[in-house]
């Protein structure tokens, strides 16, 4: 062929139609937005039930957890997630739908092999990685709080 | 037999494509060749128990489709070559099973069906396979759980992201007879130019079908408008622009180019971004579609080109770029009195 690597890179920058990324942005804001808002009044009736502030926060996430995988079964939440992209993805239904799916997926392959070993597929290494995280993080804490400066 | 010139393959006797069956899944039905296809399953499950031995049935019922309209009894089969995306190739395996006909599996990814017709064509030109089963099928669902996540994961597919097509095709090819004839055909060398994006696969396979028709037209000696018209298998909108775009670079233009991955769904009422993909969508835009155009004469001669990428799902998380390749078939409507 007589296009080297270099040119043909920069034609299929060219050649590829590019996302529309305002569009993107703007569904991703108000699905995000409407998950956190629906969160925000989920807390308000948990609170107003009487349930502590930290009780009222872990019921939220409870909540939103099954009403994703209950959307993910009935094959909802991807068709939204298809248009919301980030705005599905980083909050906590977007970690549900990525555990669901792969349960469901995989359970033609056996419980035990399938559905049990793969369930974390994708969201394995967020639980891998959130962990070492939070071991760094909790290091530096216990660093900085023992040389005392906080 | 034949000759060979450069790297094309000439039969001096034009093996034919006997007959042919196109079968495809829900979304090939509600997209503009609906029509076309000799049976269409309304759901992609086809009453089976997974996506994988949903794929074997769509490749198996092409196979008995193809042979129903041929009437020939399968005992009669003196090979079939089938290939499919499954790891292993085991929708063509399965399906084979069924048959209990000598088979030989083919991987060529999205370039199998033009694969096996090429092979298919020289056994029979030899005189090794007087009734010869040439095929491939894909499955969406099957597809998506392989190479990229579960299907009810949600994600935004890129604009250039292209739609695995849930179909098969099945041509019985003869060395002699009725039907369109395969003249010549050529196995093409696999090119790379560096494209690592799974989400772009025409703009990985373009340069694989440049570099085999660019080939095939110095073999022969032709010219790109000597061809009623110049097939290629799923490149997609992105692929098909890059693939003219690189053959403008060799100083060919070329204006009678389709793209069976362009015509399967409508891209914009079926939101399947860049168009569609997989063995099965050539294969069965080849039997539904261009065969019965080159029988009916509203084409005499045209070219079908169909492109492979040749990662894994591991070398493409091990960062290395994707290989492609583009195997052609010439094919001519069948003789008439009066005509050559």
């Amino acid at each position: 062929m007589k296009m080297t690597a270099q040119e043909y890179a920069r034609r299929i920058r060219k050649a590829g139609p590019p996302s529309p990324l305002g569009v993107d942005c703007l569904w991703a804001f108000c699905v995000g937005g409407g998950i956190c808002l629906l969160g925000e009044v989920l807390r308000g009736r948990y609170l107003a039930m009487g349930a502590e502030p930290e009780l009222a926060g872990t019921l939220v996430s409870c909540s939103l957890i099954a009403l994703s995988a209950v959307l993910t079964t009935l094959g909802v939440y991807q068709k939204l997630a298809a248009h919301a992209g980030a705005g599905s993805l980083v909050p906590i239904t977007g970690f549900a739908n990525a555990v669901v799916s792969a349960a469901i997926e995989f359970k033609s392959e056996g419980y035990v092999p399938g559905t049990g070993a793969k369930m974390f597929l994708i969201a394995g290494p967020v639980i891998v990685y959130g962990t070492l995280s939070a071991v760094l993080y909790g290091g530096i804490l216990w660093l900085v709080q023992w040389i005392g400066l906080v | 037999m034949g000759s060979r010139q450069g790297d094309t393959l000439l039969f001096d006797t034009p093996p034919v494509i006997a007959a042919q069956a196109a079968v495809g899944g829900k979304k090939e039905g509600e997209g503009p060749l609906a029509a076309m296809f000799d049976e269409l399953c309304g759901d992609n499950r086809c009453g089976q128990s997974s996506w994988e031995t949903a794929e074997k049935y769509l490749m198996l019922r092409a196979a008995r489709l193809c042979l129903k309209k041929a009437d020939l009894p399968q005992e009669e089969v003196s090979l079939v070559l089938a290939g499919d995306l499954q790891a292993q190739c085991t929708a063509s395996g399965y399906a084979m099973r069924e048959l209990g006909v000598p088979f030989a599996g083919v991987f060529g990814a999205c370039s199998t069906m033009a694969e096996s017709l090429a092979m298919g064509a020289a056994l029979c030109s030899a005189g090794f396979a007087p009734n010869l089963l040439a095929a491939a099928s894909s499955h969406f669902c099957a597809a998506e759980r392989q190479f990229r996540t579960p299907l009810s994961y949600g994600a935004v597919r890129t604009p250039t992201a292209q739609w695995t097509a849930t179909a098969a095709g099945c041509c019985l090819l003869r060395p002699a007879g009725e039907g369109v004839r395969i003249p010549a055909a050529a196995f093409g060398r696999v090119q790379d130019l560096g494209v690592r994006d799974i989400n772009n696969m025409g703009a990985a396979m373009a340069p694989a079908a440049a570099a085999t028709l660019t080939c095939f037209l110095q073999d022969t000696r032709t010219q790109p408008q000597d061809y009623d018209c110049i097939y290629t298998g799923d490149l997609g909108q992105v692929g098909s622009q890059l693939f003219r775009e690189l053959l403008a670079a060799e100083g060919l233009v070329v204006k009678n180019h389709l793209d069976c991955g362009c015509i399967l769904f409508d891209a914009k009422q079926q939101t399947v971004k860049s168009g569609a993909s997989g063995p099965g969508c050539c294969a069965a835009v080849l039997c539904g579609h261009i065969l019965p155009r080159l029988l009916r004469g509203s084409q005499k001669r045209v070219l079908f080109l169909a492109t492979g990428a040749l990662m894994s799902q591991t070398t493409f998380l091990q960062k290395e770029s994707i290989p492609a390749v583009a195997h052609l078939v010439e094919l001519r409507a069948p003789e008439q009195e009066g005509s050559q």
